[in-house]
């Protein structure tokens, strides 16, 4: 008597059959027909030529039979949406059935049927059953709102279902608390901002008294709801964890995990030195190693949740690694997680339990794995320093076995334990040589090449090694070859006299025989270095590399933030922010954690304020200089390494400021007073004056306006425009720069002319002539709304790195919006850079002047000055030029003037101003 | 939510399917059978794939992958939980979940998961709540509704749904009231080549079956409950009194059910019930090994090992076994590296011993890697926890009064 009869009729004329049995008077050959219907319809054969006939079956007192109509109908009526119609009398009188389980089957039924026809006839009974006397019909009425809303989400506001869901949640049922808390959190995933569980301190009240009475799956939905209410304070934050915190020894480990991410994200708040911190600290240990006793599929997401709550509270596991060694019978999933989980623990006092596991590990079978414990052997020595020692003798062991893929996976680790801890290993390079031969994967052969040029000069046979893979060069990999090039060279530079055959074969194959860009360019940049300035090129190419550290692989802080507020969610399997995959979450908010009461804890989760304004990143631009310096800088040396080789270029720049600076500064050519004397000579070459914007230099230090006697502070340029809107998608930037109180600031006017919103503002400035950079980040409080103008000041520091531009005084910018990155530059004037303390003493003076070489010294002519000369030198001092002595020889003025740079470069000057006679001359003298 | 569910055998014939909500096409599950096909074994299908428009969480149960499809940001906990429920549904409803019966039930498949889930949400899980809904086929049900014309679905609301405790229904009558609590634990250890153990734990259930007439209100106390680290409780247990008295309070369920898992991780607790002597060695010439391994009891408190296996897994080159076991008999699988020795009872006066050589790949290095030896083994009447099962008591605070006036309380402890 088993149902496998229902498949057993294959012959022809089968729907035939049963339609004849479909419309049979007796009931029971009736029921056994639609089971029949039923069974070819779960296997996936159409049988929806019988809907009438099932239709017709519906009016009954069988429940049975009822139910399986139903079945058919859910199945069937979007493809025969008129004939469904004919259903929905039925539908709308069992929802006025006195059986509150055959109202409840209607509705729910009713919900599931996905034509708009019927839809519209389910709007009454399901008004009706949400206020049902029943809970079990309130309860599933609640779920049909959310079915409703999925096909015709419009319909369901029109006729305020949801206000109605809301009042749900404060039902007396805690099934119905539930299952309406899981229909509106499934409603709010398609509208991001519709703000439909708001949440306040009485409903987070009531969800916490159903979370203790609802089944086990309301419990999830009522936790996940509770993650996203932010807490008023950390007192509410700790009763809210206080009441959670039963559901951790819950048998459901879905219901365990939300617990967990509840009390991670509400843990924040807690001051760390409460009380109840350690004892909560203490409470998430043992749920979290019981997950790890589950079935593989559990353990497998657990294990994912696990490395992310581990990365952020390290001391809630630290003393339970031992759950993490790995079974023999794990699949290979559940073993690749723990892995991760056991190099996150590690640490100096279970480094050698753990070594000794992964060192078991590394004899398996299964090739992936080994390949990981191999790696996760060598994260322990970077992780550890006091194990190193013991992982490059455990990695050699393992070398010995001559297994292949291990001792490739090896030699890729050894590499990265040689940058941690320089000339510590290199003892070990010998036995890596002997397995030269037996490398195939490129990885661990750029690894292998890379070991071979650092440490060329220990090794006899350098050469010979390098030029062994030289011979398949245009076979390898790119990696191998980008590596096998900068070996070469830097074999070169420490052995010149046997290699140059080498190098000169690796540059020709690079540049003349690649199609490669990358290698290309890198071939060329290293042909030009070497030919032009070998020392220079031994500086970049040997330059010291910046130490590797162990964080390299944890989750960047603030996406490690957002997915804790995820746990136990899809994003916490895959360690990405739900934005960046779930389907139609255009508008998904990003989850921050909640802030720490307390000021002193305050740096443990910057910027994670309640709303938008405050959220500008602060460390967007890392302070190495990505965004323009990267497009200048080359990658083939850390930034460190291009200092030295600037040296020169920054003599040049000196030079220049005599040559072509101050001949603009005071120009000769300058026509009117207003455009100031420093007005940009055409004909100069290199000159900083060339553009509009620093016209204003010294010049305008000599502003008449209404011939003040003092000015009070330097000449502050107005602002000119620098960005325009419609090359910045709307974004306007004016701005100037002023030397106020000895601080060089950038006075900058940000002005909003899109239609949208503008946020998360930052600066970064690419390396300039005098290593300006911003001396604080871009502080733009509030958003910019459209047709808002925002003026800001940003300090500037001299310390940034530096390199030559053309001209000297342009500077380029990057400025980041949350709408895109824009680049310009300007120029800036050169008293910026003029510092207070420039004025020279009289006797140094004078020898000064003498001592430096007429190559140097420079002369111009400023036209059109009506000032005299107290006036002058009072005008030039407000802005750092100041003047020593001043005599007087036959009806001239003389000034002489010293003026001191931010890079520590003096300029000494003469000025000859004749009475009567508006044009000055100004004889410039430079000393570095 | 849940948006689909559909199970394939391992052969990769895809027999069922239920969609909670829209169709989604069966094509879907390609994305399954390429990971299938990339993991080789069953086992290590990931659970969770991802394919451009949905996700696939599946399990594997029983030789059959639940596979469901998911659109929107679910736990995917809570969808792995949820198939185990229903793959333990099945095996409670037909006695075994497998392909046959599926097929054999399918109707009450198809109402089951209909009845499981609403729109993807949970609707009743619970077991009893379910067989009042949708009774279970049984020979004498089949043959009384075939006479009487009468339904396998309950006609009324099960009672059970929507009081505070959803897992009892009201008015249960038995003529014996009796309850069963039985203790299971396994020790899961790793130890090393000298028998010291690396690492031990103690992962325990209490299982029940109870048969009280009315609403019965059971308290359990441990001796020593300080030793459990970890508790996870049937639902039905109150928590409250547990954290503030250590006392188990609970309304049980009617019938089978798991009380409670417990997790014991103090190592000295752990008792290792046997040891191994093993000396498995490869020579450096000749292609080929020998194998000594012997088993002993240790800790057994007086009690007999039963259902004794010694799992080997060798190393790659080793081509066939060439042994003598002194009890129970052997056999080594070429394909899959595998020696499996069963042995059976554990006899303490004469212990088992299985010894002999080993022909290896002519010509291939000896292998470095040690094989690790995997022991499974069964002792009834004894909980490893000692000092936790022994004391064990069973208190009743509410017996109602039931057909027989004095209720009577049969409680069997392992």
């Amino acid at each position: 008597m088993t149902d496998s009869k229902y498949f057993t009729t294959t012959k022809k004329g089968e729907i035939f059959e049963l339609k004849a049995e479909l419309n049979s008077d007796k009931k029971e050959k009736k029921k056994e027909a639609v089971k029949k219907v039923i069974a070819s319809m779960t296997v996936g054969k159409d049988v929806s030529a019988l809907f009438p006939d099932v239709v017709n079956c519906m009016q009954t007192d069988n429940l049975e039979l009822k139910k399986l109509v139903y079945l058919y109908l859910m199945n069937y009526a979007k493809s025969q949406p008129d004939m469904a119609i004919m259903a929905v009398n039925t539908f709308v009188k069992d929802c006025e059935d006195l059986n509150p389980l055959i109202r409840a089957l209607a509705v729910r039924t009713m919900g599931c049927i996905r034509v708009d026809k019927i839809t519209e006839y389910l709007c009454e009974p399901l008004r009706k059953c949400l206020k049902d006397e029943d809970p079990y019909v309130r309860k599933t009425a609640a779920v049909c709102v959310a079915k409703l809303h999925d096909i015709n989400a419009q319909l369901v506001e029109d006729q305020g279902f949801l206000d109605t869901l809301k009042d749900l949640i404060s039902d007396s049922n805690p099934m119905v608390v539930a299952n309406a808390v899981a229909a509106l959190s499934e409603i709010a995933e398609s509208h991001p901002n519709s703000n439909l569980l708001d949440l306040n301190p009485q409903t987070i009240n009531k969800l916490l008294t159903a979370l203790n009475e609802c089944t086990e799956w309301g419990q999830i939905f009522i936790l996940d709801c509770l993650a996203s209410y932010l807490p008023r304070d950390d007192r509410e934050s700790q009763s809210i964890c206080e009441r959670v915190t039963p559901r951790l020894s819950h048998a459901n480990s879905a219901v365990v995990l939300s617990a967990v991410k509840v009390l991670m994200k509400f843990m924040e708040m807690l001051p760390k030195d409460l009380d109840y911190y350690g004892t909560l600290l203490k409470k998430l240990a043992p749920p979290l190693v019981t997950l790890l006793s589950a079935e593989p599929e559990l353990q497998y997401v657990a294990l994912r949740n696990i490395n992310l709550i581990v990365q952020k509270r390290p001391e809630i596991l630290k003393h339970e690694m031992k759950v993490f060694f790995v079974k023999y019978n794990d699949p290979i999933y559940v073993k690749l997680e723990k892995l991760d989980i056991m190099i996150r623990l590690a640490s100096q006092a279970n480094i050698a339990q753990v070594l000794a596991e992964l060192k078991e590990y590394a004899t398996e079978v299964d090739v992936d794995f080994v390949r990981k414990a191999v790696r996760a052997i060598g994260r322990c020595a970077i992780k550890v320093e006091q194990s190193a020692e013991r992982c490059v003798s455990t990695l050699l062991d393992l070398i010995q076995t001559k297994v292949n893929y291990v001792v490739q996976e090896a030699i890729v680790v050894i590499k990265d334990i040689f940058r941690k801890y320089p000339n510590k290993y290199e003892s070990v390079i010998a036995t890596l040589c002997e397995n030269l031969d037996s490398l195939d994967e490129p990885e661990a052969r750029a690894a292998m090449i890379w070991i071979v040029g650092e440490y060329a000069e220990r090794i006899d046979n350098a050469d010979e090694l390098l030029e062994s893979f030289l011979e398949g060069f245009h076979d390898e990999s790119t990696q191998v070859q980008l590596q096998l090039l900068t070996a070469i060279v830097k074999l070169f530079l420490k052995k010149p006299t046997e290699t140059q055959e080498l190098v000169q074969q690796v540059l020709s194959l690079a540049t003349q025989d690649s199609d490669n860009p990358d290698l290309r360019d890198r071939g060329y940049i290293y042909w030009r270095l070497l030919s032009t300035d070998p020392v220079a090129a031994k500086e970049v190419v040997l330059a010291e590399k910046p130490l590797i550290s162990e964080e390299t692989d944890l989750i960047e802080p603030t996406l490690l933030e957002e997915l804790i507020c995820h746990i136990g969610t899809l994003a916490s399997v895959y360690h990405k922010p739900p934005s960046a995959f779930v389907e139609g979450s255009r508008g998904v908010q990003h989850k921050r954690l909640p802030p720490r009461a307390g000021s002193g804890e305050s740096t443990e989760s910057p910027d994670v304020g309640q709303s938008g304004p405050s959220e500008a990143p602060p460390a967007v631009i890392p302070s190495q200089g990505d965004l323009l310096g990267d497009l200048l800088n080359l990658d083939l040396a850390p930034p460190t390494a291009t200092v030295p080789s600037v040296q020169p270029s920054m003599q040049m720049g000196a030079m220049d400021l005599l040559g072509g600076g101050l001949d603009s500064l005071m120009g000769d050519e300058s026509d009117t007073m207003g455009a100031g004397l420093g007005a940009a000579p055409a004909a100069m070459p290199a000159s900083l004056g060339s553009a509009p914007a620093v016209g204003g230099g010294l010049g305008d230090l000599f502003d008449l306006g209404g011939g003040v006697g003092m000015p009070t502070g330097s000449y502050v340029a107005p602002k000119t425009v620098w960005l325009l809107a419609m090359k910045a998608k709307g974004l306007e930037i004016s701005g100037t720069f002023a030397r106020r109180g000895g601080i060089i600031q950038m006075d900058l006017s940000l002005t909003n002319k899109a239609m949208s919103v503008m946020t998360d503002f930052a600066i970064q400035f690419n390396r300039n002539s005098f290593g300006l950079a911003p001396a604080g980040p871009l502080q733009v409080l509030t958003p910019l709304s459209p047709n808002q103008t925002i003026d800001v000041s940003l300090p500037l520091s001299t310390s940034g790195p530096v390199m030559k531009m053309e001209p000297l005084n342009n500077l380029q910018v990057a400025v980041k919006n949350n709408i895109d990155v824009f680049y310009f530059s300007c120029q800036y004037p050169l008293s910026l850079l003029f510092v207070e303390d420039g004025k020279m003493d009289r006797q140094v003076f004078l020898a000064t002047w003498k001592d430096i070489p007429n190559d140097n010294e420079a002369q111009f002519q400023i036209k059109d000055i009506h000032l005299n000369s107290d006036v002058a030198s009072n005008k030039l001092q407000g802005s750092n030029i100041f003047t020593i002595a001043k005599r007087t020889v036959e009806g001239q003025d003389m000034l002489y003037q010293s003026v001191k740079l931010t890079n520590g470069i003096w300029v000494l000057a003469e000025m000859r101003i004749q009475t009567g006679n508006p044009n000055y001359t100004v004889n410039g003298n430079k000393e570095t | 939510m849940i948006h689909s569910l559909f199970l394939i055998n391992n052969a990769g014939d895809l027999f069922l399917e239920k969609h909670w909500k829209s169709v989604i096409s069966r094509s879907v599950c390609d994305y399954f059978f390429e990971a299938r096909e990339k993991a080789v074994e069953p086992d290590n299908v990931p659970p969770v794939i991802r394919t451009p428009h949905h996700y696939l969480i599946n399990i594997y149960r029983e030789k059959i992958f639940f596979v469901s499809v998911i659109q929107t940001e679910v736990p995917p906990l809570f969808v792995i939980e949820f198939l185990h429920r229903v793959a333990e549904t099945f095996q409670d409803y037909f006695g075994e979940c497998s392909e046959s019966t599926i097929k054999d039930n399918v109707v009450i498949v198809y109402e089951l998961l209909e009845e499981m889930l609403d729109n993807g949400f949970p609707l009743a899980t619970e077991s009893n709540i379910l067989k009042e809904l949708i009774r279970p086929p049984t020979i004498l049900r089949s043959m009384v509704n075939t006479i009487t014309g009468s339904s396998n679905v309950g006609e009324t609301l099960p009672t059970g749904q929507l009081s505070t405790i959803p897992w009892r229904r009201a008015g249960v009558k038995y003529t014996n009231n009796e309850a069963y609590f039985d203790v299971v634990e396994e020790i899961d250890a790793i130890l090393d080549k000298s028998g010291t153990t690396v690492f031990a734990e103690i992962q325990g259930v209490i299982d029940a079956c109870v048969k009280l007439s009315g609403m019965p209100d059971l308290t359990l106390s441990f001796m020593n409950p300080r030793l459990l680290d970890d508790v996870s409780f049937h639902p039905c247990v109150r928590y409250k009194r547990w954290e503030s008295e250590r006392v188990i309070s609970f309304v049980p369920p009617d019938g089978n059910f798991q009380l409670m898992s417990y997790h014991i991780s103090a190592q000295n607790l752990v008792a290792i019930p046997v040891y191994v002597k093993q000396n498995i060695s490869f020579f450096e010439t000749g292609s080929s090994g020998r194998l000594d391994i012997t088993v002993g009891p240790k800790q057994t408190m007086g009690k007999t090992v039963e259902g004794l296996v010694v799992t080997v897994h060798m190393p790659k080159v080793v081509l066939s076994a060439n042994l003598n076991a002194t009890q129970g008999t052997y056999n080594y699988d070429p394909v899959t590296k595998i020696l499996v020795w069963d042995i059976g009872k554990l006899n303490p006066q004469k212990l088992p011993n299985l010894k002999g050589s080993l022909s290896l790949q002519s010509g291939a290095p000896k292998p470095e890697e040690n094989p690790s030896l995997n022991i499974d083994l069964k002792i009834q009447q004894l909980a490893i926890s000692g000092r936790l099962g022994s004391f064990i008591s069973v208190g009743c605070d509410s017996l109602p009064a039931g057909p027989c006036d004095k209720a009577l309380l049969l409680l069997t402890l392992f």
